[in-house]
Parts: C-alpha cells; sequence; structure tokens
C-alpha cells in the first residue's frame, strides 16, 4: 500500500530542512567541535529552574488563561516597555505562546488567506519560508547582503515587492548573518511599509544580544505600533531553549485572531515554562547581562580569526552567529562545510540552509566555550590552508 | 574590570597563550599584565579547587567565631593580621555583628585543629572567646558543585 498518498500535497512539496541533513552528516561522527549549534551553551540560570520548581511544588499544575497567566503577561508589558519603548495592554495585548516558533505560526494561520503574499529577509531562519507555505501563503524573500553588513534596505525591499504583499516578517538581530539595522534604516522600512500598506511581523529574539549600539525595535517608530506584530521569547536571551516559551504583542484585534487559533490548537503554553519565564523578567536581568557580555568577546575572537584566516567576515551587532564568507577557499559552502567536518571535525552550517542567497557563507555559532573555540579556530586555519597549497 | 580578570574569573582555566588569543594580546602582554595585577595585589596567587571529602584531599577544617579587644589607634587590624599569620588559618575576615573576626582554619586531624585554637588563638592577649564549628560537608566549593560532575551537555549538535 502506498502510505505516501495520505500525505497533504503541500507537506509533500515541502523541501526537507538543510540542517537536518547536515545534522545527520554529523551526528554520525566523534570528536566534533560544533560551531553548528543554534542555542546558548550555558543552561538557564539556576535561579529560573528553581522558581519553575517551586511553582511544580506549590501545585501550579493546571491550565492557565489562554493568553497566557496574567501576572506574567502584566511583566511582558513592563520588560517590553522598558526595553523597546511600547506599551501593550497585558488584558488584550499579549499572548503567551510556545516559542516564537508557535506565535509566528499562529499568525500566519491568524492572517493569511490562500495566496497572501509574505516578504522577509533572506539569508533568514529556516522556518519562515515553509511556516508561510504551510498555512498556503507565498514566500517572498528579499535578499540581504553581505556589503551591507546583512542589514535589509528599503531600496531591497521595493525591488522585491509585488502586488499582493500582505506581511513582512523581520528577524532583527538576524539568524544565521547577525546582521540588524540602525534607526535610520529601519525608518525608510517602516516608511516603505506604511506605504505599501504592510502588516510586520517582527521577530526580536536575539535583540538583548546586541552588542554594540541601541537596539531599535521597528514597534516603536512613529505609526508603526498599529501595523506591528511584536514577538519576543526567552530562549536566547535567559537561555531556555528547552522551555519553549515566548509572546506576541500587538493590536488586539490580532491578538484576539491568534487567540483563537492558538486556543483551539495550543490551549495554553505550560503553565511551568510560564513561571520560569515569570521568574527570568523580574531577576533575570544580571545573568542575562553577563551571559551577553561572555558572547560579545568570543565573538571579537571568533570574527577576528576567521578575517586572519582569510575567511571574511563581517563583524555582527547582534546574535551569537559568524556569518563568514568561504569564497576565498575557491569551494562552495557545502563543499566547504563538508570538506571541513571530514577533515578537521569542526561543524559549521552552510549558508544555503538559510536560503539561497546565503550560498557563498557558512554560520558559525559562538555560544560555546573558548577552549573550543580556539581549537576550532586552529583547525579552520590548517582545513583552509591545505586547501590554498592543494589549489597551487 | 581588567579583561585578563574577567577571563580568569568565568573560570575556564585558559593557558596565557589561550588567553592571549581570545584577546588579542601577545602572550608577552597578558603575562606582563599578570605580574602588574599581583604587583598591585589586585592578583594574589592561584589556588586549586579542591574536593576536601576526596581522601587525597582530605582535611578538617573550621569555621571559627572570634571576638577580640580593639586596639586604639589600630583598631582590630593588628590583631587580625597577627591571627592571619598562622599557617593553620586560610581566609580571616572582621565581620560585622555578633563576633569580630571570622577564622577558617585547616589542620590534618581534628585533633591538630583544636589544639590550634585552644593553645594559639583563644590564649593570644586580646582575644575574648572563641567559638570553634567544624565543617561537616561540603556542597559547593569557590564556584564548583561537589557531586553533580557537570552534566554532559545534552545540546543537539547542530540545530536550527
Amino acid at each position: 500500500m502506498d502510505i505516501a498518498r495520505f500525505i497533504a500535497r503541500h507537506v509533500v512539496d515541502l523541501p526537507r530542512s538543510g540542517i537536518r541533513d547536515f545534522f545527520e552528516v554529523v551526528a554520525r561522527m566523534d570528536g566534533v567541535i560544533s560551531l553548528g549549534i543554534g542555542e546558548p551553551d550555558f543552561d538557564t540560570p539556576w535561579h529560573i529552574r528553581e522558581a519553575a520548581i517551586f511553582a511544580l511544588e506549590k501545585g501550579r499544575t493546571h491550565y492557565t488563561s489562554n493568553l497566557g497567566l496574567i501576572e506574567l503577561r502584566r511583566a511582558i508589558n513592563r520588560y517590553v516597555e522598558k526595553h523597546f519603548g511600547v506599551s501593550y495592554r497585558p488584558e488584550d495585548e499579549v499572548l503567551v505562546s510556545v516559542g516564537v516558533s508557535e506565535a509566528l505560526d499562529i499568525t500566519f494561520r491568524a492572517l493569511l488567506n490562500p495566496g497572501d503574499k509574505v516578504m522577509f529577509h533572506q539569508p533568514c531562519y529556516v522556518s519562515y519560508h515553509p511556516s508561510v507555505t504551510l498555512t498556503h501563503g507565498v514566500a517572498v524573500p528579499v535578499p540581504t547582503y553581505a556589503r551591507d553588513n546583512f542589514a535589509l534596505t528599503a531600496e531591497a525591499l521595493a525591488a522585491a515587492w509585488q502586488p499582493g504583499c500582505k506581511l513582512l516578517v523581520l528577524n532583527l538581530p538576524c539568524n544565521p548573518t547577525g546582521g540588524t539595522c540602525n534607526r535610520a534604516q529601519l525608518e525608510a522600512i517602516a516608511r516603505f511599509c506604511v506605504e505599501k500598506d504592510l502588516l510586520v511581523l517582527s521577530d526580536e529574539i536575539y535583540s538583548e544580544l546586541t552588542f554594540e549600539g541601541e537596539h531599535v525595535s521597528i514597534a516603536g517608530l512613529a505609526g508603526m505600533r498599529e501595523r506591528t506584530i511584536f514577538l519576543h521569547g526567552f530562549s536566547k536571551a535567559f537561555a531556555m531553549t528547552g522551555w519553549r516559551i515566548g509572546y506576541a504583542c500587538g493590536p488586539a484585534a490580532l491578538i484576539e485572531a491568534m487567540m483563537k487559533v492558538h486556543q483551539y490548537s495550543m490551549m495554553c503554553a505550560s503553565i511551568i515554562s510560564q513561571e520560569g519565564a515569570l521568574e527570568a523578567l523580574t531577576h533575570g536581568e544580571e545573568a542575562m547581562k553577563s551571559m551577553r557580555e561572555q558572547y560579545r568577546r568570543r565573538r571579537d575572537f571568533v570574527v577576528r580569526r576567521f578575517n586572519e584566516i582569510g575567511l571574511k567576515c563581517h563583524l555582527p551587532r547582534g546574535s551569537f552567529y559568524a556569518f563568514p564568507s568561504v569564497e576565498a577557499t575557491g569551494l562552495g559552502e557545502k563543499e566547504f562545510a563538508l570538506g571541513l567536518l571530514q577533515a578537521e571535525r569542526v561543524a559549521m552550517v552552510p549558508g544555503s540552509a538559510f536560503g539561497a542567497n546565503g550560498a557563498g557563507f557558512c554560520r558559525a555559532c559562538f555560544a560555546t566555550g573558548y577552549d573550543q573555540l580556539i581549537e576550532a579556530s586552529d583547525r579552520v586555519a590548517r582545513y583552509v590552508q591545505k586547501l590554498a597549497s592543494s589549489r597551487r | 574590570m581588567n579583561p585578563i580578570l574577567k577571563l580568569l574569573l568565568e573560570g575556564g582555566s585558559l593557558s596565557t597563550a589561550q588567553m592571549a588569543q581570545v584577546l588579542n594580546l601577545t602572550e608577552v602582554e597578558v603575562n606582563r599584565q599578570l605580574d602588574q595585577l599581583k604587583k598591585d595585589r589586585i592578583l594574589l596567587g592561584w589556588r586549586p579547587v579542591l574536593n576536601l571529602s576526596q581522601e587525597d584531599a582530605g582535611a578538617v577544617r573550621a569555621v571559627i567565631e572570634v571576638r577580640i579587644t580593639p586596639e586604639r589607634g589600630g583598631g582590630f587590624n593588628r590583631l587580625a593580621e597577627r591571627i592571619s599569620r598562622f599557617d593553620e588559618v586560610e581566609s580571616c575576615y572582621l565581620m560585622s555583628g555578633g563576633y569580630d573576626l571570622l577564622v577558617f582554619v585547616t589542620g590534618s586531624s581534628l585533633q591538630k585543629v583544636a589544639a590550634f585554637v585552644s593553645e594559639k588563638l583563644a590564649t593570644l592577649e586580646g582575644v575574648l572567646s572563641t567559638a570553634t564549628h567544624f565543617l561537616l560537608r561540603s556542597y559547593k566549593e569557590m564556584g564548583f558543585l561537589m557531586e553533580i560532575a557537570a552534566e554532559e551537555n545534552s545540546r543537539l549538535k547542530v540545530a536550527p
């Protein structure tokens, strides 16, 4: 029996994640130093874990409101107001989700009619394109370029725009490039969105990991609060990836629509994770800052080493990813990554896993210990030298 | 704070060559700064952190609350420094509250520690009283947990 015929066509047509393919190669090898991991190497700070344990002991084991615990939504509002300069009513403008991933999914499901077009900048997080496809939307990638340090420009947006575009997804700072936009660039993007009547979905999961200058949220720019859904979570800044907890803030009518999808599919986010998140927001700032400082030092080291080795790499202003170009080696990114893995047992993710225009680049996550980073960079140097001498 | 100190405090136990790489300094410069930190008496020295419940590292430790008479002009300093100089004394702090000095003492046996307290410490002129508490078990030492050997990190090798 051909069991596969039961699978929906749009799922059959969905390509497998390039990351998954690579993961399977890496998983079979020993002694690999992995720079391929998209999460912090720190465990969740103990005070957050302890608060969640205490919540369990108290018997906090029930459903919460669909929107999430009201104490948590209040804390989210205070936090977002303080750090991003926008305020949302905890009662009806904040929704607690199962990570930003779920928030993204329910936003698309709540807003997209079949055929609606969604713009997003590329290279980008692996989920955007498939999430749009799964909700019967049409993906419209907008390229970002190394020459702009992978900031999104209004010019690129205008060039990619087509009639029927409804949403723009932003992810600044960006996974995998570490690129982000300054205020002036964001203002130009905001003007474009108003002009073309685009709603913005702003995934700011890496915002706390901004190393230089201010992080500006597009939601805080004049006229943008009313046309922005702000997405954020706890995974990166508070090292809480496995807790699967995030949130969406936006105009009440949109949050209400998203809540409909959320209540029928998810009911509510795990109460234990919500309790942990509340603790993170109220007492987590110091631990977060100390982690950020360590990431910054690691970034400085890794980016400097890549450039010394001859892999041109811009200094990412945010996130914990470096995105060096492997062009100088004469290899494509997949060839380079596989060769590096086989010859020197260092894993970096080929840039094309993050969209076609990630070709020629690899993503290296520097959320790992110094000794590993030093060893990995020495191995990369050895590999690049070997390539150079074999070409001569 | 000096970046070298920060690296040391993060506890990665990097060699000076590795520190030089991370901070983009020469190894000579790292050594020079370490020397300077020592000269400035900011970095006092290096000690290994041992699990004292393991036999090899075995020692008896006690904390002693000491009340002393302050002196005109010198306060507590002269006597505190005098107490600190004993080899048995690991650390010595001036405290607020019910007693004046908190003294950490180690010895190879209970008798040795007891003898130190009764013969040396308690008999010093100016020491009014001592209260000795023996340490029974250590759960965390200088930032290191005793029991849980750093759990193998369970991160996936590649993740989006």
